[in-house]
């Protein structure tokens, strides 16, 4: 239950980390929170020869609002993000979302980039990405940012779009409108496990009262968390109220194609996806202007 | 892997480390710094056992290597005392409400919760499970801890001050 000997190096820049990034190449790997990495080295299911620590960056951290949008650096820690004044105005879904992540304790120091390039199919916010159409910019070799969707980011389990020689450097999503309801439900057997199923829920109604724009996610139904984009298009125009939560639920218990692992068969996964989504629009449609 | 030089702050004091930078937090304190409070349990950061203060939040000392935690200042339940150098309000809570018994994860559950009280001074029942959830407990049932983080977070905001 001891890591594996490594070599440690204290990055005190971005450009810093990508050179060591491009000397030490597959040898090396990042290091931000470590609530996962650790975890893993100290179970020697991780045994990088080289360990890159990002924390001594400045400005990685920070979380603030440019127009529509919240950026997220990569280091803002999940009780920051969860106690965020502006991410509670902004987009109080992510701020929920982080409230639920681990215990307390991990999330004083689990960060949100490292979260996104770890993957885990049953973490929150790679169904935060993909709900939210997040952009995820990455710092390249050359020094070059790029920018990719959150569903093209996050590929399968503990596998992303970002290159070995790439850092995550920040997350982009954009703010809910006013009066646009939202909810985030999960279900774990125990408070702070890795979700079983997850649901995350925006819905926007029109002055009518109908629904203008609903954002529906899943995770855990399949390897990567999914977006139900076909029950999120046939909805527009619909009126919300309880005939249509039972319409949508009943739809989303079919979507994906979930597996049978040791935490849940494929059945009971479906019956939690409709429960959740059940749970979730009816908290939606209260938080929205109609509510 | 060679020993490297680095220094800790711990309770307000510079100890000179030599260790392998793989050297896990909760061991340096134990085993360089000779602070033996700090509990080991599962070493993959779910039991809670090993939490310490870094910079005043709670954090996992098995999830931290040593040499990250230079220039922090680090805190440990041998720094958790009363105004008097006796027990603190919930270090008396705990003790009164028989919060623990084999006393394993009490050091986590301590530390955790004096940031905690500060953080929030009114938790709901409900807070302080949520929290508490982050620390395995397997002897008490967490009914005693429970009463006792709310007994403490009353006399910590000047109410029920009678001590048994």
């Amino acid at each position: 239950m001891k890591p594996a000997p490594f070599t440690y190096h204290d990055a005190q820049s971005l450009e810093e980390a990508l050179a060591l990034l491009a000397e030490h190449g597959d040898e090396a790997k990042l290091i931000a929170g470590g609530q996962s990495l650790v975890a893993m080295m100290n179970l020697r299911l991780a045994q990088p020869g080289h360990l890159i620590d990002i924390n001594g960056i400045a400005g990685l951290d920070g979380i603030e609002r440019d127009g529509e949008s919240l950026l997220i650096g990569a280091l803002a820690c999940h009780a920051d993000i969860a106690g965020s004044d502006l991410v509670r105005e902004a987009c109080p879904i992510l701020a929920d979302a982080a409230g639920h992540i681990g215990q307390y304790a991990i999330r004083q120091r689990g960060t949100i980039g490292g979260s996104l390039s770890h993957a885990d199919p049953a973490a929150e916010w790679p169904l935060m990405a993909i709900l939210m159409d997040a952009k995820i910019e990455i710092a390249q070799p050359s020094g070059d940012r790029r920018t990719v969707e959150g569903a093209d980011f996050i590929q399968s389990i503990y596998t992303t779009d970002l290159g070995p020689d790439e850092v995550l450097t920040r997350v982009r999503f954009p703010c809910v409108e006013r009066d646009e309801g939202w909810a985030f439900k999960s279900f774990a057997r125990r408070r702070g496990d890795y979700f079983i199923v997850a649901v995350g829920a925006t819905l926007a109604l029109d002055g009518a009262g109908r629904v203008s724009r609903l954002r529906l996610a899943l995770g855990g139904m399949e390897v990567t968390a999914i977006r139900l984009v076909e029950i999120e298009q046939e909805a527009i125009g619909n009126t919300p109220d309880g005939d249509w939560i039972e319409h949508i639920a009943a739809a989303a218990r079919g979507a994906g194609e979930p597996a049978d692992d040791q935490h849940a068969d494929a059945e009971y996964r479906r019956e939690l996806a409709c429960v959740l989504v059940t749970d979730a629009l009816a908290e939606a449609l209260n938080r929205s202007g109609r509510g | 892997m060679d020993k490297v030089a680095f220094r800790l702050n711990v309770n307000g004091m510079d100890h000179d480390v030599l260790a392998e930078p793989r050297k896990l937090l909760s061991d340096a304190i134990r085993e360089d710094i000779g602070l033996t409070g700090t509990h080991v349990g599962c070493e993959h950061g779910v039991c809670g056992a090993c939490t310490v203060l870094i910079d005043g939040k709670p954090q996992r000392a098995c999830l931290v290597f040593a040499i990250q935690a230079q220039g922090q200042a680090i805190t440990t339940i041998e720094n958790v005392t009363g105004e008097d150098g006796g027990y603190s309000p919930l270090q008396q809570a705990l003790h009164e409400e028989h919060g623990l018994q084999c006393g394993f994860c009490t050091p986590g559950i301590v530390v955790t919760m004096e940031a905690y009280l500060k953080e929030n001074p009114d938790p709901s029942e409900r807070d302080i499970r949520d929290v508490l959830s982050g620390n395995l407990c397997r002897c008490t049932g967490y009914q005693s801890i429970v009463k006792a983080v709310q007994k403490a977070a009353r006399r910590m905001r000047g109410e029920d001050t009678e001590v048994a």
